[in-house]
């Protein structure tokens, strides 16, 4: 029921609103776009930048929009002379105390800083003085920070804690200079940083960037005794139009045609990957339901999750699916079976991912996961590249994929989104168990953004019971209530919010778009539940290149040759500064 | 029964002993009436001095909203500088349903050279938790915790043990003197940083996060320490609630101004003969502070400026100095009651110099949560700096002005509204002194270093000491005869000034 609208004056024209809004809210339905720059409508409200204040008659000073509620009769002008003077005054101290150096930025164009302060007017430099300064930490393969660039509206480190519940990041010191830091001052491969690359989504500058490996890549890519193979992930081809201004829609036909001109010899699909995860995942849950190994089972691809289950949910590490993410068995398969058809020494080829991750740079640095992927760059990176190569994308012609690992089924490419691996092992395992067709296999309960789905699954007359998670904080939540009482089977944990379509490796929002949005994150799994509908194969197991690469050369599923190659493992590994067994831990 | 008012009443006891001392005579004690003359570590002496009388009161005799009509009626208003009316905010917090509830009290007193509140709690801590008992009862809260700086280790001694006391005697605890009310008092300690005395802040540190504050509303009366409704006033606020109970709103409605009742306890400091804690009625002008109360300028220095408010305050010039001290009247002079600083500043001080010291403070103390404070308040300073270094530019005052209006009207906390007031306030009170800065290059107070001129005057006999210190080697000169200074080569560093043993070196703002 929605309650009796209240009246309100914006710039003294008279409108009718629902109560129990913010002034920020009230005027966006209303068609204002009042500035802003800490405000994200999925966190806590921080009320820092002070961007996004108005004027309220009776009020003696300005009032941040973003917290302040809508009430019967109030008078709130957004754009007087006074407002606007105060705002850009607001934003030029901002700058003022950030480098001026944007056009060598990774940032450039793509930052929110810049397009507020061209919309604020912004035109001379009033208080420029001292600036803060500290060094950039590039410990981390993932994620750099570079503290200069920061202008503490705290979105990563509201994102770090209430969405991810990583806490990871915090503010240090006072006044001017204030500074976003891991705990202890770490450098960000010691700390507890899951590289999940959410910080980078949500900074409004490049004070979270990811590691950038494309001056790396094109060295190799220029490498000529070199044989260049690309695959690429589910998400990429539905995000990276993106990047180039277009909605999402699937482009990879376009995206193989790209990396051919960019000087790949090979493009593979990583969905070829994700097929094959599944049929080791599949097995591996089938032998745990019969008894062998810890229930429940739970999957293992999101490399975020990975870290996060190392460092805070070590308990549970021999619940959790010994398979290689999709991206890594490629990178063993590309290395071994590949090299031999091809009759080359693997130590010749190069194996890119091209991904919407930032922990999957961590991944492939674990030295766990051998043979690794050689280089592993995000969609934003790759869509810079094209662009800097002079490739006209999208408008090129689309190619297909090359052969041997390029085939891949439905199920492998609704990876992408959260529910996806789950429905892709659930439509594979349900055909092992039971030897019967799958008639539905379209499991939309465990679809969409909600934080911890679930759903049942009825094999042979046995209930299955699944879960299915995305952000790391949902999945804290859940793994607590599965350590008091579980009731399932199977989960599947997914790092980020919405899955790897919302991944940390994504293009940045465009003009006026909101960071994470989630109406983009539907958009961008659609694209995947699109690909998946038209597909002809739909079920990983009947990927007759899968089926031909156990045939050929891995054996069976969970063989030892299997094993060998597409399986990994972990280690606990405490936070440093946690003493493990401490009464205070447990 | 003794007559409240009359001089062996207890609020009047400091006067009855020393009354006939001008510091006393003009001096009223509601909320330190105990401070000095009991025993703060005895529980005995308090209730001598009718301890606990007036929660007796309220649990026998009052309803909660009998409580609050009172407090509301006496017209009180918080001590620690905004001047909410206390029962209001007692009463928001009352109407909230809620099962748990705090009272807080505020002692993060951060002002430098104020202990207003160190000193209530240390002469007298019982009256501070009898006042958090009687807020506890009025609005249905059972927790109360006092936020303390760790800086003030013995207040902390003497609460603790007071509170141990009050436990032991059933003060505190359940059922308090056997009614169905149960209070009970908590200890934080606060780790000095000046924002913590801002209430969102102080509550985050309470709950273990970085001391920051939080836009609101919500208020705290209704979603505060934990997210529940809390009711937070500072000490001196509480130190007033057990008089007002027994001796009644009336009584003290009588005291002080329309808009500012009772009394309110500053430290009074700076250049003045008499400097200490003085407790006056709301409406005691400026001028009866300073030259009945504090005894005139020492050294017959002439009167430059007040400044009221603690670091945030305002600085008044010589014309406000009938202005009466309450919430109102020193807000429309341009300066602030605050929780009770109050420094005199003489001829000598350059009052450019003085806004600078307080900026300094401020931005130093600023949490960094919010832009205009974070990042204007170091620009301000920044022009400051460069002012008081001879290096002032034309249209410096007016860029002043506008950061500091900006910075007032958009910081997310008072500690942000308030910063930019010694300044604007100086501008608008000592404008000629910045433009002597900026255009002349000259400090009349002679403080700037960078604006002075050092000379050797004939008092020289060439003894060498201020050429051998000089480390820009700017002077001259041989051995027994007049040295002399370069003033291309100056750097103003005063050593050959501080060195001399002859007085044989003038400094001069020209």
């Amino acid at each position: 029921m929605t309650a009796k609208n209240i009246a309100i004056y914006i710039n003294d024209k008279p409108y009718q609103v629902q109560p129990g809004q913010t002034i920020m809210q009230a005027a966006d339905l209303l068609g204002f776009h009042i500035p802003r720059l800490c405000y994200h409508p999925k966190l806590s409200l921080e009320g820092a930048c002070r961007v996004c204040i108005v004027e309220v008659e009776g009020m003696r000073n300005y009032v941040a929009s973003c917290a302040f509620p809508v009430t019967e009769g109030m008078k709130i002008h957004t754009n007087t002379e006074e407002i606007r003077r105060a705002r850009r005054d607001i934003v030029e101290l901002i700058l003022d105390n950030h480098p001026q150096d944007c056009h060598i930025c990774e940032r450039d164009s793509n930052c929110e800083l810049q397009r507020l302060a061209h919309t604020m007017g912004m035109k001379k430099h009033h208080f420029s003085g001292d600036r803060k300064r500290y060094e950039k930490d590039v410990s981390s393969v993932s994620v750099v920070r570079d503290p200069e660039k920061c202008i503490l509206c705290g979105r990563c480190v509201r994102m770090c804690s209430e969405i991810q519940k990583v806490h990871n990041l915090g503010y240090a010191h006072r006044g001017f200079k204030t500074v976003v830091i891991p705990a202890y001052d770490m450098p960000f491969k010691d700390s507890v940083c899951t590289a999940c690359g959410q910080c980078i989504n949500v900074c409004p500058t490049a004070a979270f960037v990811e590691k950038n490996y494309t001056q790396e890549l094109f060295q190799v890519l220029g490498d000529s005794s070199k044989i260049k193979v690309a695959h690429f992930a589910p998400s990429v081809r539905a995000a990276i139009g993106e990047a180039f201004g277009m909605e999402p829609k699937n482009l990879e036909k376009e995206l193989v045609a790209a990396l051919r001109k960019l000087g790949f010899d090979y493009v593979f699909d990583t969905q070829f990957g994700a097929d094959l995860t599944i049929m080791e995942e599949a097995h591996e849950l089938l032998a745990r339901i019969s008894g062998k190994g810890k229930l429940p089972m739970i999957t293992s691809c999101s490399s975020a999750w990975m870290k996060s289950l190392e460092q805070f949910h070590p308990d549970l590490i021999e619940n959790v699916s010994s398979c290689k993410s999709p991206m890594s068995m490629m990178s063993a398969i590309v290395k071994t079976y590949f090299a031999d058809k091809l009759q080359r020494n693997p130590a010749d080829i190069v194996s890119v991912g091209i991904m919407c991750c930032t922990a999957k740079k961590y991944e492939a640095s674990r030295p766990e996961i051998v043979p690794s992927t050689d280089i592993v760059v995000t969609t934003r990176e790759i869509a810079w590249m094209i662009k800097s190569a002079g490739i006209s994308f999208p408008n090129i012609p689309g190619e297909s994929f090359d052969q041997i690992m390029g085939l891949s089924s439905g199920a492998g490419a609704i990876f992408g989104a959260t529910g996806g691996v789950m429905e892709a092992a659930l439509r594979t395992a349900y055909e092992m168990y039971t030897g019967e067709t799958l008639e539905n296999i379209e499991f939309t309960e465990i679809r969409g953004l909600k934080g911890i789905k679930e759903a049942q699954v009825v094999m042979n007359g046995k209930e299955i019971r699944v879960a299915v998670v995305h952000g790391l904080g949902n999945t804290a939540e859940l793994l607590d209530r599965v350590r008091k009482d579980n009731k399932y089977h199977f989960i599947e944990v997914m790092g980020c919010p919405g899955g790897c379509v919302g991944g940390g490796g994504q293009p940045y929002a465009g003009l006026n778009a909101i960071p994470l949005d989630e109406d983009a994150l539907r958009k961008r799994a659609e694209v995947l539940y699109s690909i998946d509908r038209v597909k002809t194969i739909r079920r990983s197991h009947e990927n007759p290149h899968v089926q031909r690469l156990y045939k050929e050369f891995l054996g069976k599923p969970n063989s030892e040759k299997a094993h060998h190659l597409l399986h990994t493992h972990y280690h606990a590994k405490e936070p440093r500064g946690i003493i493990p067994d401490h009464p205070i831990v447990k | 029964m003794e007559q409240p008012g009359s001089d062996t009443h207890l609020h009047n006891r400091s006067h009855a002993i020393f009354g006939d001392m001008s510091f006393f005579s003009k001096q009223m004690r509601i909320a330190l009436r105990n401070c000095g003359t009991i025993d703060p570590d005895s529980i005995d002496d308090y209730l001598q001095a009718r301890g606990y009388e007036a929660l007796a009161k309220v649990l026998t005799e009052m309803t909660p909203p009998a409580v609050i009509d009172e407090i509301k009626k006496s017209g009180l208003r918080g001590r620690g500088g905004a001047g909410f009316p206390t029962g209001f905010k007692w009463e928001l917090t009352a109407r909230e349903q809620n099962e748990e509830k705090f009272i807080i009290c505020n002692a993060d007193e951060g002002d430098p050279g104020a202990f207003m509140d160190r000193s209530a709690i240390e002469g007298d801590p019982h009256t501070v938790i009898e006042g958090m008992l009687i807020a506890g009862y009025a609005v249905g809260a059972q927790q109360g915790i006092v936020y303390i700086r760790a800086e003030y280790p013995l207040a902390v001694q003497r609460l603790e043990r007071a509170i141990v006391a009050a436990r032991a005697e059933g003060f505190l605890g359940e059922n308090i003197l056997g009614s169905s009310f149960s209070f009970d008092i908590e200890i934080r300690l606060g780790a000095g940083a000046f924002v913590c005395g801002e209430e969102t802040a102080l509550m985050h540190s309470i709950e273990g996060f970085r001391g920051m504050p939080r836009p609101r509303p919500p208020f705290p009366s209704v979603q505060g320490l934990f997210g529940k409704p809390t009711v937070i006033n500072n000490v001196e606020t509480w130190a007033n609630i057990p008089v007002i109970i027994l001796d009644g709103a009336e009584w003290f409605g009588s005291i002080g101004t329309e808009k500012s009742k009772g009394t309110k306890v500053f430290a009074l400091a700076g250049m003045i003969n008499n400097t200490g804690l003085v407790e006056v009625p709301m409406g005691t002008t400026l001028r009866d502070m300073i030259y009945d109360i504090g005894g005139g300028i020492p050294n017959g220095k002439k009167f430059k400026a007040i400044q009221t408010g603690g670091p945030s305050g305002g600085c008044l010039s010589e014309q406000y100095l009938d202005t009466k001290i309450d919430y109102d009247s020193l807000a429309q002079a341009g300066s602030i009651m605050g929780s009770g600083g109050m420094i005199v500043i003489d001829e000598d001080s350059c009052m450019v110099n003085i806004a600078k010291f307080f900026l300094e403070f401020t931005q130093n103390e600023s949490c960094g949560k919010c832009t205009p404070c974070r990042e204007g308040t170091k620009r301000m300073l920044e022009i400051l700096v460069r002012i008081t270094e001879g290096k002032g530019e034309q249209g410096d005052i007016e860029k002043l002005e506008r950061l500091g209006t900006t910075i007032k009207k958009a910081s997310l906390c008072g500690l942000g509204q308030s910063a930019p007031n010694p300044v604007l306030s100086t501008i608008k009170n000592f404008r000629v002194e910045y433009e002597e800065h900026i255009h002349q290059k000259k400090c009349r107070s002679n403080f700037c270093d960078y604006l002075l001129t050092y000379t050797v005057t004939d008092k020289c006999v060439g003894c060498t000491l201020c050429r051998r210190v000089c480390p820009s080697a700017a002077v001259t000169g041989t051995p027994k005869l007049r040295h002399e200074i370069d003033q291309m080569k100056c750097i103003k560093c005063g050593l050959c000034f501080k060195s001399c043993k002859f007085s044989a070196i003038t400094k001069t703002s020209h």
